[in-house]
């Protein structure tokens, strides 16, 4: 029996269970910017701590290059590699299983560490709302883990309706964005904006902007996580590049909306440390409707982001589970819903304790350099994708243009942020990669001998050139 | 051709434990920064005032909007002073940015080396065996 035999069973019948094929381009495009539009309510303006105000802008910029070339490149693997676990099935597929249990841990921490930080805001939100309101001593925990119990059944019931509702409250918190911009008389905006008087030169110079690089990928972490959806979409070469490339549009306009209206409200001291810098920037237009209004943004963005983590981070620990590179009984589906429902219950406790450490700064980070040592995977990824099955040799969904420089670039902007985050949070970068160092040796010297060998290759693909 | 590799069966408890300790080990990177002691991984640093300086709008460098604002936030002089002094420390440890890099760029030579000799087995299985 092979490792997909046995996992793929779900409540102990002899049946092969599958996940089931729902999803369209716009459960793709749910999902990669549900899980990202939080960034914009949060997260993002620690750029300004580090940076300032435009030195997170320009930040905003370069970084929003980064993951351009993460969607091309992404793209045209996963049209081509359609399977649960995305990344993770990629480098398992073109590079190797070492590489593919380090993508999979970097995709489970990377989602459960921003599904951690989603449920802080979610309590850092209430907690102020309450302050404001005449309640200053809420206990935000048990709000909390009520909001990621509800989350983590919804996707237990089915990927079909978690990511529906992803749809409709990512596209409120995406509104919530443009009805503040237009609140704010943009056509005029000398009137009730302030950059003239807010702005300053960069207050680190252009080393700040460097520094900002680290968390102005908190822009667009995780937009990635459409390939997650690989294998439960009908037609992943239309929906993939589809749902992704128009995510990374709504991104930019949201990024750049955000920034515009942050910077021209708040000082910039402030709104580098503020836990809830949009709904700061409401509270500064004396307007009710539009501070209800960012309100319900704020609270829809971080949900909608941790249900996205919590579908992300299920999906890759069920891969990995199913090809015994974590333990088997992770890579089980359930028998009536189709789901990762073991996978899905294991993480939620684990992102709640994560949530409750405090630790906002660390768990951020680490969510941060987890994304990133991802996106370095992908730069070598494609070239080896592309040298061991040329164009032509087999059938791509999409081909991304303009092969190598995406990779180039990308690579050099990820060498970049590494050396931002050695700017002021070093200790934690040395930190996060012991920690995938050591895993790394453990899997390499004791998990490894409970993998199938040949069962890590599965498309029906010819031989690969050099092999 | 060669025979499929058969991998043993894990037990329970063996699968339990190997959850134990991947957890472990993740909190450890969490912690360690907090624990040995490194400032929670972050490195700032509040700026001097001038000795016997009051703590002012204009000592802070806020002009009257940045005030306004301030004071709109719920701030005085005094309770913004200490986000407003707050700055990260950019001095380059050049010992340590070497070190850094060393151990991302050898991650990476580890991951791939070990990677190929894996992928050449998976490979060989996959396509030579029956």
């Amino acid at each position: 029996m092979t490792a997909q035999d046995t996992t793929a069973q779900g409540g102990g019948g002899g049946e092969r269970l599958y996940l089931l094929k729902v999803l369209g381009p716009v459960h793709v495009w749910a999902l990669g910017v549900g899980i990202v539009l939080v960034g914009e309510y949060m997260g993002w303006n620690f750029s300004v701590g580090k940076g300032g105000a435009l030195g997170s802008l320009i930040a905003c910029w370069i970084i929003g290059l980064l993951y351009t070339c993460v969607a091309m490149i992404d793209s045209e693997v996963t049209s081509t590699v359609a399977a649960a676990g995305g990344q993770y099935a990629q480098a398992k597929h073109i590079i190797g299983p070492l590489m593919a249990f380090n993508v999979g841990l970097y995709l489970v921490m990377a989602y459960t560490m921003l599904e951690a930080a989603d449920a802080l805001v979610v309590g850092d939100l209430l907690v102020q709302v309450a302050a404001e309101t005449g309640y200053a001593a809420l206990d935000p925990k048990p709000f909390v883990v009520l909001t990621i119990a509800i989350l983590a059944w919804l996707n237990y019931r089915g990927v079909f309706m978690t990511l529906t509702v992803n749809f409709v409250i990512t596209a409120i918190a995406f509104i919530a964005i443009i009805l503040l911009f237009l609140g704010l008389n943009p056509w005029n905006p000398s009137e009730s904006l302030f950059h003239k008087q807010l702005l300053t030169d960069l207050p680190y110079g252009w080393i700040g902007v460097v520094a900002a690089l680290q968390f102005g990928m908190w822009y667009y972490l995780g937009i990635e996580g459409t390939c997650q959806a690989a294998e439960e979409v009908r037609s992943a070469g239309r929906s993939i590049p589809l749902g992704t490339m128009s995510g990374m549009m709504t991104l930019l306009i949201a990024a750049s909306l955000t920034w515009f209206l942050a910077s021209g409200l708040l000082p910039w001291e402030y709104l580098g440390q503020s836990g809830v810098p949009l709904y700061d920037t409401s509270r500064m237009t004396d307007s009710n409707g539009l501070q209800v209004l960012l309100f319900i943004g704020t609270l829809f963005a971080a949900v909608a982001s941790a249900n996205g983590c919590i579908n992300d981070a299920a999906r890759a620990w069920f891969s990995m589970g199913r090809d015994r590179y974590m333990p088997i009984w992770f890579g089980a589906v359930h028998p009536k819903y189709r789901t990762p429902f073991r996978s899905i219950v294991f993480l939620i406790p684990i992102a709640v304790s994560f949530a409750f450490t405090g630790l906002l700064d660390q768990v951020i980070t680490f969510s941060i350099l987890s994304g990133l040592l991802g996106y370095t995977f992908m730069s070598f990824n494609v070239v080896k994708f592309r040298n061991k099955w040329p164009l032509g040799t087999i059938k791509r969904g999409y081909v991304h243009p303009f092969h190598p420089i995406p990779a180039i670039l990308l690579l050099t902007l990820c060498s970049a942020t590494y050396f931002a985050t050695f700017l002021g949070y070093g200790t934690s970068l040395i930190s996060i990669m012991i920690f995938y160092i050591v895993a790394s040796v453990w899997f390499a010297m004791h998990r490894y001998r409970f993998v199938y060998r040949g069962d890590q290759f599965t498309m029906p693909w010819p031989r690969p050139i050099g092999h | 051709m060669q025979k499929r590799y058969q991998p043993p069966r894990q037990s329970g408890l063996g699968q339990f434990l190997d959850c134990v300790f991947l957890l472990a080990i993740v909190y450890a990177s969490l912690l360690a920064p907090i624990v040995l002691d490194f400032g929670g991984g972050v490195n700032k640093h509040q700026v001097d005032m001038v000795q016997g300086e009051q703590v002012t709008w204009e000592a802070l460098g806020q002009n009257e909007v940045m005030q306004a604002q301030w004071q709109k936030l719920g701030y005085d002089a005094e309770g913004a002073a200490e986000i407003i002094t707050s700055r990260f420390d950019y001095s380059i440890d050049p010992l340590a940015l070497v070190i850094t890099a060393a151990v991302i760029i050898g991650y990476f030579v580890f991951i791939l080396k070990v990677s190929a000799k894996e992928y050449r087995d998976v490979i060989r299985e996959n396509f030579d065996t029956d």
